[in-house]
């Protein structure tokens, strides 16, 4: 129910978006992160961008998790 | 970056399960609050590759199996009156109500919509002056401040013949109620992602600081909830109970502050119903004055008739995290998605549902 995925903000129309969502285009809402700028991928939950997702800590998440798997692969 | 396939990494999984086999040693047991945690943990097999000292339960998080019956009823009720057409997630019209479903009323000529936004709502409201549009408002804080939105929307379009009937539901203060039945002892909780999108991490830190449960919020990738175990580990191990965030790149400590901003103006906090839990007070958010003109409550005579309970259902039970659904007698036999008895079955993220689809049922 509390499903949101990630979508890529194509163009911005007032307070709507073009969105990619999975290679499809829908018409998003953007009421709830009106900061919102094209290049940015959003969580949609229900047509509604919910948040921005921060790419910097996606980034820095997956570099912690590859030490960990690496340090994990030397130990075994 | 695509944010999704990232975090199914075989390679970034592996590391994940050895380093908490490696480090887990103290028996615990954890909660999922969310229903999208429980499919996600289901389908990537999670519980089988977790080490023996951790036990897995999942909690009440699915808006669709906590609508108590008479809610239900009500949507139903709302959905025979003459001219109303009823829009709503798809996961709410097979669930039996005391009575009836939304489906079954469907088929005998009610008019409900399966939408897959309250946008979709707005325009069939626009598109049909004479009747009376009425969207089914269930969910947590994830989709209360996009209801909040549509009302201001409908407001800015002059959409004078669109109403909510408001069955949102809270997570921090139902959490509160099941911990302080004593029923169940937990020591981590898988906080959920999406909402704490919206409400940030703080409203989390009465959990760590009164009940000395650690709490770790995630996201729904496999990678996420492997993460978030390690995390939750780490401060059992370490004698620690605190609110971290697992899933950074999509919640932010405050939350977001333009949802809550619209939550507020607005909803107001009312005490709700849960199925198999009871009332909670200020789990459930109505209409300010302001907005009353929008409630179906209000603008509509209801008559759900009195309430029942489906016979031989433990839903009530499995919500609250003290009993599985292999406990129920009618599980898989008289009881499956396809002849849903209770709600857990009927939602895609119910407990009973994940059990069934993802096999773990039919082990023990
Ligand atoms: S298996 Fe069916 S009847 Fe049993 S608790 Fe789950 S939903 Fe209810």
């Amino acid at each position: 129910m509390c499903l949101a995925i990630p979508a890529l903000i194509k163009l911005i129309e007032d307070k709507e978006a073009e969105a990619e969502i999975g290679g499809i285009t829908r018409r998003i809402s953007l009421w709830l992160t009106p900061e919102a700028k094209v290049g940015d991928y959003v969580l949609v939950h229900t047509g509604y961008a919910i948040n921005i997702l921060d790419e910097e800590e996606a980034k820095e998440t997956l570099r912690l998790l590859l030490e960990i798997a690496e340090l994990a692969e030397e130990q075994s | 970056m695509r944010f999704i396939q990232e975090f199914r990494s075989s390679e970034l999984a592996k590391g994940l399960i050895s380093r908490i086999h490696q480090k887990s040693k103290t028996q615990a047991r954890f909660m999922e609050f969310c229903g999208g945690h429980t499919v996600t943990i289901f389908r990537y097999g999670i519980r089988q590759v977790l080490p023996k000292t951790l036990e897995m339960l999942s909690g009440p998080g699915c808006p669709v199996c906590v609508t108590a019956n008479v809610d239900l009823d009500k949507a139903i009720a709302l959905a025979q009156i003459p001219d109303v057409i009823i829009t709503t997630f798809g996961d709410m019209l097979k669930v039996p109500g005391s009575h009836s479903s939304l489906q079954e009323v469907n088929a005998s000529g009610a008019d409900i919509r399966m939408v897959y936004s309250t946008m979709d709502a707005l325009n069939l409201a626009e598109e049909n002056p004479t009747k009376s549009v009425v969207f089914i408002g269930i969910g947590f804080e994830t989709t209360a401040p996009i209801i909040a939105a549509s009302i201001l929307q409908a407001e800015e379009r002059r959409i004078r013949n669109y109403y909510i009937l408001s069955m949102h539901k809270l997570c921090p203060p139902v959490i509160r109620a099941i911990l302080e039945s004593g029923e169940v002892k937990l020591h981590g909780l898988i906080c959920p992602g999406h909402v704490s999108a919206i409400i940030g991490s703080h409203p989390w830190e009465f959990i760590a600081r009164d009940y000395g449960i650690s709490c770790v919020i995630s996201g729904f990738e496999p990678i996420d909830v492997l993460q978030c175990v390690d995390m939750l580990v780490a401060q059992i191990e370490s004698g620690q109970s605190k609110v971290e965030i697992a899933y950074r790149r999509g919640v932010h400590p405050e939350g977001n502050q333009q949802a809550l901003k619209l939550m507020k103006q607005v909803f107001e906090p009312c005490p709700a119903q849960w199925r198999g839990i009871g009332e909670v007070p200020d789990s459930s958010l109505k209409l300010k004055k302001e907005y009353q003109h929008f409630d179906a409550e209000l603008a509509f005579d209801i008559d759900p008739g009195p309430t029942y309970e489906p016979v031989g259902c433990i839903c009530g039970d499995i919500l609250r995290g003290v009993k599985t659904p292999l406990d129920c007698s009618l599980f898989g036999k008289d009881c499956t998605p396809q002849y849903p008895i209770g709600p857990c079955m009927v939602s895609s993220e119910g407990s009973c549902s994940a059990y069934y689809l993802y096999g773990e049922g039919f082990e023990g």
